[in-house]
């Protein structure tokens, strides 16, 4: 498949819990409280787009299908896309638009407040993510892109704090979590040795 | 539940469309998420239902449920709920007042407190059977013997005038308006008079976030959320129905009942 097809295909796929979310909206099917579901999915999408993003690079290796690297770009734009439809729909749906709130929410908040470093991160990450940057930081873009592992690990506490009843989410997402975490770590120690 | 007495009170704010009292809520017992309730309920059989009367009483016992609902007058009460996770509803219930059954089982001077249980059925109630839950069921509320004794205090088995839907606490349960919404324990088989304080599901869970009192209180602030306005749904998304919360959910008549107490010590 032509490089350019696959990339229209992701770039559709990335788009279409947007789009449910938005035709949802539109067809007020979105249940009893649409505000806080468009809060609750787009947040998941994030962490899930970070996590498929961080799967590339292990799968690339193990199934030698070098191909996949090319598309890691992308994956990540669209974590960083969820991430702020999250941040946006929790200022407008959940606070109103009031700045003054979405301050003080932030820092009493920790769940809020270990959630937000997580999203500067993927900003950060997401406006040097273009050759012109790769080229500019040289060997240190590599350095700064490390911190989506900080990133995942703030997302990751963000939902783990808001567990109520059921710790599912938050062991599935830490199991799958870890294991992209581990991959990295065995070949950083591999290195080492 | 046909010939409840209508409200007679006048209603002042807009009540919560039906589909979505039905739709949206918490049910920890058919699940984590707020349309698991409804979308895991359908096994549930509400029907026949025992209710098990318990402790300092004159007349403990297992009763049927049509047998307590005997000589009830039924009524129709429309109450705002406050969830404390800072969105909330107006329902109209169907039910009776608790004061009427508690009295009727004459309770001895020993009693203090009421606790309540809900129904332990795991092959109805998927999420009783997780091995992720955080909660250790059955789930327990209770209240203080004045709290209860109190007529706004009310036992429902309906509402929209029809019996409660399973995902609603079907076939019985409380209603304490002016109390967040997890202290309205759903689908009760036990009801026990007590003299020590009992100790209710959540605060068992995380002393630090919810208390035994629970009243709605916008000047005691939740470490998850802040409890100084709620949306009441239905509520838009670019226009969110945005209210501030009113002390005792706005049933100022309780007042009395925590006279002298730090409402910030006893959350």
């Amino acid at each position: 498949m032509p490089i350019l097809v696959r990339r229209l295909l992701i770039f559709i796929l990335g788009c279409w819990p947007a789009s449910t979310l938005v035709w949802g909206a539109v067809q007020q099917n979105l249940g009893g409280d649409p505000a806080q579901y468009i809060l609750l999915q787009t947040g998941f999408w994030a962490l899930r787009f970070l996590l498929i993003s961080l799967a590339v690079t292990p799968l690339a290796r193990l199934a030698k299908q070098r191909w996949l690297m090319v598309h890691r770009r992308m994956l990540g734009l669209f974590a960083l896309f969820y991430g702020i439809l999250h941040l946006l729909s929790y200022y407008q749906f959940i606070l109103g638009g009031n700045l003054e709130r979405l301050v003080s929410e932030t820092i009493k908040r920790p769940y809020i407040l270990v959630g937000a470093p997580a999203l500067l991160i993927l900003i950060l990450l997401g406006v040097t993510s273009t050759r012109g940057w790769m080229r500019r930081l040289g060997r240190h873009w590599q350095q700064l892109h490390r911190l989506v592992y900080l990133a995942l690990i703030l997302a990751w506490i963000h939902l783990y704090w808001q567990v109520r009843s059921s710790y599912f989410d938050a062991v599935l997402y830490g199991a799958i979590g870890l294991v992209l975490l581990s991959f990295r770590a065995r070949n950083y120690l591999i290195k080492r040795i | 539940i046909n010939a409840a007495l209508p409200n007679q009170e006048p209603i002042h704010s807009d009540i919560t469309p039906y589909k979505i009292v039905t739709s949206y809520n918490n049910f920890y017992e058919f699940g984590y998420n707020k349309d698991d309730p409804q979308a895991n309920s359908s096994q549930f059989m509400p029907f026949p239902w025992q209710v098990e009367i318990a402790g300092e009483v004159a007349k403990p016992g297992h009763y049927h449920l049509d047998d307590l609902l005997k000589g009830m007058t039924l009524q129709e009460r429309i109450y705002r709920l406050r969830c404390v996770e800072a969105w909330s509803m107006v329902i109209p219930w169907i039910g009776f007042p608790l004061s009427a059954l508690l009295k009727r089982f004459e309770p001895t001077s020993r009693a203090k407190y009421v606790k309540f249980t809900t129904v332990l059925r795991p092959k109805q109630m998927p999420a009783q059977d997780s091995a992720f839950s955080s909660i250790d069921w059955p789930y327990v509320e209770g209240l203080r013997m004045d709290e209860a004794m109190h007529p706004l205090t009310l036992m429902a088995v309906g509402l929209y005038g029809k019996d409660l839907p399973n995902q609603s606490g079907a076939p019985f349960r409380l209603v304490v308006p002016w109390k967040y919404g997890f202290k309205s324990i759903k689908s009760i088989v036990k009801i026990e008079l007590v003299e020590q304080q009992p100790l209710n599901t959540w605060q068992k869970i995380a002393p630090n976030e919810y208390g035994f009192y629970a009243n709605v209180n916008p000047q005691v602030d939740h470490p998850r959320w802040s409890q100084k306005e709620e949306r009441r749904l239905p509520s838009g998304l670019f226009h969110p129905n945005i209210i501030p919360t009113q002390m005792f959910n706005g049933y100022a008549e309780v007042a009395s009942l925590y006279k002298g107490m730090d409402l910030h010590k006893n959350f």
